[in-house]
C-alpha cells in the first residue's frame, strides 16, 4: 500500500504528452505557462495510455502476466486444480520466498549491479537461523535467531559490497564466487550430499520460525486486520494526495486515488477470501491467511519507504540512472553500493529462513538449490519490471514478480509432466525472464534513455 | 528578455570601482611538467556575465576547475567578496556559493525535476524526504527563472530536449543562495532555439545580480551574452575587458595568436594612448 503513495510522485500524468510535445514543437512550447496539470482522468488515462507505448508502464503489465498465468494454467491443468484454495495459498506460501528474495535483488539491480549469491546466502541464512534455535544446542529464542541471521547475512553482503564498491570488482564476479562459496559451505553445514536440518513443531521456540509460513492467522482476525490495513493505508493516501492538491503540487485525479484505494481493497478481499476456505477436510480444518502474508506486506512497507521516501533510496536511483551525476552531488558512491549489498544479502537471509519454514521446518540439501533461487530471484525481479539497467523499479515490482514465477513454477509442477516436469521448471520461468529482459531492453530504447555505450 | 542592445549598461558598471565578487591574481597551475596557466589575472563582478574563451588547450577547463573546487592552484590567491580564500572541495565551493554547470550535465535521466534539483542536499522532516517542500521551492525556482516550457516538475529528466534540460541543470545550480555560476559550453548541442532558451536565462541569472562566468567557443553567443570577455591563449589571460572593447575579429586574434594586430591588448581606458 505503500508503495502506492511511492507511485504518485514518480509517475507524471502527462509526462508522455509533454515530450511528444517538446520534440515537435519546442517553438510553441516556449509561451505555454506551467500550470497545473489537466487532471480528469479521462485525461489521465490517455497520458497513462502514452507512457504504457512508451515503455514506463509501472506494475500493469505484471499484474496482466499473473492473470494471463493464472487463466492459462487453469485451462491447461488436469482437473483446473489451478485455482483451488488449497493450491493458491500452496502459491502464496511458495511465492513469498521468491518475493522477499526478488525485493533484495531489487536494490542491488536499481544500482545497475547483480547479486548472484542471494540464493546461497539466503539458504546460509536459513541455516543458520534453524541451528540457532536447536535443541539440543545453542537454544537461542527464536527473535534473536532471526536478527542473528539477518546480521550475519547482513555482514557477507557488506563484504561483498565492498569488493565491488571499494576494489571496483564487478558484481557479476564478486557474487557469482559467493554464489559458490557459500553453496558449498551450505553443504558442509548441512552435513554432507544427503544432509538435513529441521526444526520442530512441537517446541513452543521452534515452532514460531516453523510457523512463519505454516502458521495461520485464523479468518475472523484475518479480516479484522485487512479491514484495519486498508482503513489507515487508505485515509493515509487520501489525505496525503488531497492536501498535496490543496497546495497546488502534482496530483493524480481524486477518482484515481479512490480507484486506487478500491483495487487494494479488492485484492486484500481476495486474499483473505481464498484464505478463509477450509482447505483441510470437514474433521480437522484448515483454513486462515498463512502469517508470510502480513511479514511479506511489512518488509515491502519497509523496502518502499527506504527506496522512495530517504536519502539512501534517492540515492540509489541516482547512481542507478547516472553515477556521475550523484558523485559530483556529493553522495559517496561507495556507502550506498556497500549498504545496498549488505541490505541485499539481509533481506536474503529473511526469505531462506522463510524457505525452510516453507518445507515444513526442514532444510535437506536436495530441497535446497541456490542456483534455482537465484535464477528466480532475479528473474522475478526483473519480470516484475525491475530494469537490469539501474534506476528503474520497485519493492513491489519484485512482490509481483515473485507471485508470477512462484506461479509458473507450481503449475508446472501440476501438470502431471513425469520426467518433463523438472527440467520445465527452468525452461518456463527462463523463457519468460529472457522476454522480460527483451521488453526491458526495447522500451528503454524507446525512450532513448539507454546510457550504456 | 526585452534586452537586445548588444552593449549593456553592465559594460560601464564593470569600471565603477566596485569590488568585483570573485578576483583571481597570479594562478599558476602545472599538472607534473606541463605547466597549463601562468599567473592568470580574472575578474567576476556580481550582476554581470563574464564570456571566458580560449582555444582548446588554452587552459579554460583548468582556470574553471581551480574556481570550482576540483584543481588547487599552485601559486596565487582567489579573493571571495574581497576576502583571500581556499578552495579545496566542490563542498568549500558550494559553501561559498560558487556553483558549476558541467557541459555533460550531470542529472540523472530516471529522477524527475525536482529530485535532480535537489540532488544530495535533499529537505527532510522526520528524517524523510520532504517531497511537498522540495517540489514547491523547484516550482519557484523555476517560475523565477521562467523556465516554463515543462508541462510538469514531476516528468523524468529523461523525457526533456537539450535546452529543457540544460535549463534545469542551470536552474539547479542558481537554487541554493549561488552567487557565482559557472557554466561550461552552455549551448554545445543545442539548436538554434534551444541556445536562445538557455542564454535568456543566463541573463536572467544576471539580472537577478548573480555573477556569471560563461565558458564558450561559440562568439555569437559570448557577444549575445556576455558584458565582459575573458581571452586565455596558451595558459595566460591575453585580453579582459568589457565586452565594447572587443570585436569578433579581435577576440578570434586574441585566442590564435595572442595578441590582436600585432599588439597585446590594451584596457579600454588607457587606449588614448594609441596614436
Amino acid at each position: 500500500m505503500t508503495a502506492h503513495s511511492g507511485e504518485t510522485p514518480t509517475e507524471t500524468p502527462g509526462a508522455r504528452t509533454a515530450v511528444d510535445f517538446a520534440a515537435g514543437h519546442e517553438t510553441a512550447g516556449a509561451d505555454v505557462p506551467a500550470g497545473p496539470l489537466a487532471q480528469s482522468l479521462r485525461q489521465y488515462f490517455r497520458a497513462w495510455g502514452l507512457q504504457i507505448r512508451s515503455g514506463n508502464s509501472g506494475i500493469l503489465p505484471v499484474v496482466l502476466a499473473v492473470v494471463l498465468v493464472a487463466v492459462v494454467f487453469e485451462i491447461i491443468t488436469p482437473e483446473h486444480a489451478f485455482l483451488r484454495p488449497s493450491n493458491l495459498v500452496y502459491i502464496f506460501g511458495l511465492s513469498t520466498v521468491y518475493m522477499v528474495l526478488a525485493m533484495a535483488e531489487t536494490v542491488v539491480l536499481l544500482l545497475a549491479e547483480i547479486d548472484l549469491s542471494v540464493g546461497a546466502v539466503a539458504l546460509i541464512g536459513g541455516v543458520i537461523a534453524f541451528k540457532l534455535v536447536q535443541q539440543p544446542g545453542p537454544g537461542w529464542p527464536w527473535w534473536a535467531a532471526i536478527l542473528a541471521t539477518l546480521a550475519c547475512c547482513g555482514v557477507i553482503g557488506a563484504l561483498q559490497g565492498t569488493l565491488v564498491a571499494r576494489l571496483k570488482i564487478p558484481s557479476f564476479v564478486v557474487t557469482l564466487g559467493g554464489f559458490l562459496l557459500f553453496s558449498g559451505i551450505l553443504v558442509v553445514i548441512l552435513g554432507g550430499a544427503n544432509g538435513s536440518l529441521s526444526v520442530s513443531s512441537t517446541a513452543p521456540n521452534q515452532r514460531v520460525i516453523y510457523d512463519l509460513v505454516q502458521g495461520l492467522i485464523p479468518p475472523v482476525a484475518g479480516w479484522v486486520a485487512l479491514a484495519v490495513v486498508v482503513g489507515i493505508a487508505g485515509a493515509a493516501l487520501w489525505l496525503r494526495a488531497s492536501a498535496r492538491r490543496r497546495q497546488g503540487l502534482v496530483t493524480p485525479p481524486a477518482s484515481l486515488i479512490a480507484i486506487r484505494i478500491a483495487l487494494v481493497a479488492l485484492v486484500g478481499v481476495a486474499v483473505v477470501l481464498v484464505c478463509a476456505v477450509n482447505r483441510g477436510t470437514a474433521l480437522v480444518a484448515v483454513a486462515g491467511v498463512p502469517w508470510v502474508i502480513p511479514i511479506v506486506f511489512v518488509v515491502l512497507g519497509a523496502w518502499t519507504l527506504l527506496l522512495q521516501r530517504t536519502r539512501f533510496g534517492r540515492y540509489v536511483y541516482a547512481i542507478g540512472g547516472n553515477p556521475e551525476a550523484a558523485r559530483r552531488a556529493g553522495v559517496s558512491l561507495v556507502a550506498i553500493r556497500t549498504w545496498s549489498f549488505a541490505l541485499c544479502s539481509a533481506t536474503a537471509g529473511l526469505g531462506g529462513i522463510l524457505l525452510g519454514s516453507f518445507f515444513y521446518g526442514q532444510y535437506s540439501t536436495n530441497t535446497s538449490d541456490p542456483g534455482q533461487l537465484v535464477l528466480y530471484s532475479v528473474g522475478a525481479s526483473v519480470i516484475g519490471g525491475v530494469s537490469l539497467f539501474g534506476g528503474r523499479g520497485k519493492a513491489i515490482h519484485g512482490v509481483l514478480g515473485g507471485l508470477l514465477i512462484g506461479g509458473i513454477a507450481y503449475g508446472v509442477s501440476l501438470l502431471n509432466l513425469g520426467p518433463l516436469a523438472s527440467p520445465l521448471e527452468y525452461i518456463v520461468p527462463g523463457g519468460v525472464l529472457l522476454a522480460a529482459v527483451l521488453v526491458d531492453v526495447l522500451s528503454r530504447r524507446g525512450t532513448g534513455s539507454v546510457t550504456r555505450v | 528578455m526585452t534586452e537586445t542592445n548588444e552593449a549593456p549598461d553592465g559594460a560601464s558598471r564593470s569600471s565603477d570601482g566596485v569590488e568585483p565578487l570573485l578576483k583571481l591574481r597570479g594562478i599558476d597551475k602545472h599538472f607534473g611538467p606541463v605547466q597549463a596557466l601562468y599567473g592568470v589575472n580574472l575578474d567576476l563582478p556580481a550582476g554581470q556575465v563574464t564570456g571566458l574563451c580560449g582555444d582548446n588547450g588554452a587552459g579554460k577547463s583548468v582556470l574553471t576547475r581551480c574556481i570550482a573546487g576540483v584543481h588547487q592552484p599552485d601559486h596565487g590567491q582567489i579573493y571571495f567578496e574581497g576576502r583571500p580564500v581556499h578552495i579545496r572541495s566542490t563542498r568549500d565551493a558550494s559553501a561559498l556559493g560558487i556553483e558549476t554547470v558541467y557541459q555533460d550535465l550531470a542529472l540523472a535521466d530516471n529522477l524527475d525535476i525536482v529530485q535532480n534539483m535537489f540532488l544530495g542536499r535533499e529537505l527532510l522532516r522526520h528524517r524523510l524526504l520532504d517531497e511537498d517542500s522540495m517540489e514547491r521551492r523547484a516550482a519557484e525556482t523555476l517560475s523565477t527563472l521562467r523556465v516554463t516550457t515543462v508541462r510538469s516538475i514531476r516528468q523524468p529528466v529523461a523525457s526533456l530536449s537539450g535546452g529543457q534540460r540544460q535549463a534545469v541543470a542551470v536552474a539547479k545550480a542558481a537554487m541554493w543562495n549561488s552567487k557565482l555560476v559557472l557554466l561550461d559550453e552552455p549551448t554545445a548541442a543545442l539548436g538554434v532555439v534551444q541556445t536562445r532558451t538557455v542564454l535568456d536565462l543566463v541573463k536572467r541569472l544576471r539580472d537577478q545580480g548573480l555573477a556569471v562566468m560563461v565558458i564558450s567557443h561559440n562568439l555569437n553567443d559570448v557577444f549575445e551574452v556576455a558584458d565582459r570577455i575573458a581571452v586565455l591563449h596558451l595558459g595566460r589571460m591575453v585580453a579582459e575587458g568589457p565586452t565594447t572593447d572587443f570585436t569578433r575579429q579581435s577576440v578570434v586574434e586574441y585566442m590564435t595568436t595572442g595578441s590582436a594586430n600585432g599588439r597585446p591588448f590594451e584596457p579600454a581606458g588607457s587606449a588614448s594612448v594609441e596614436g
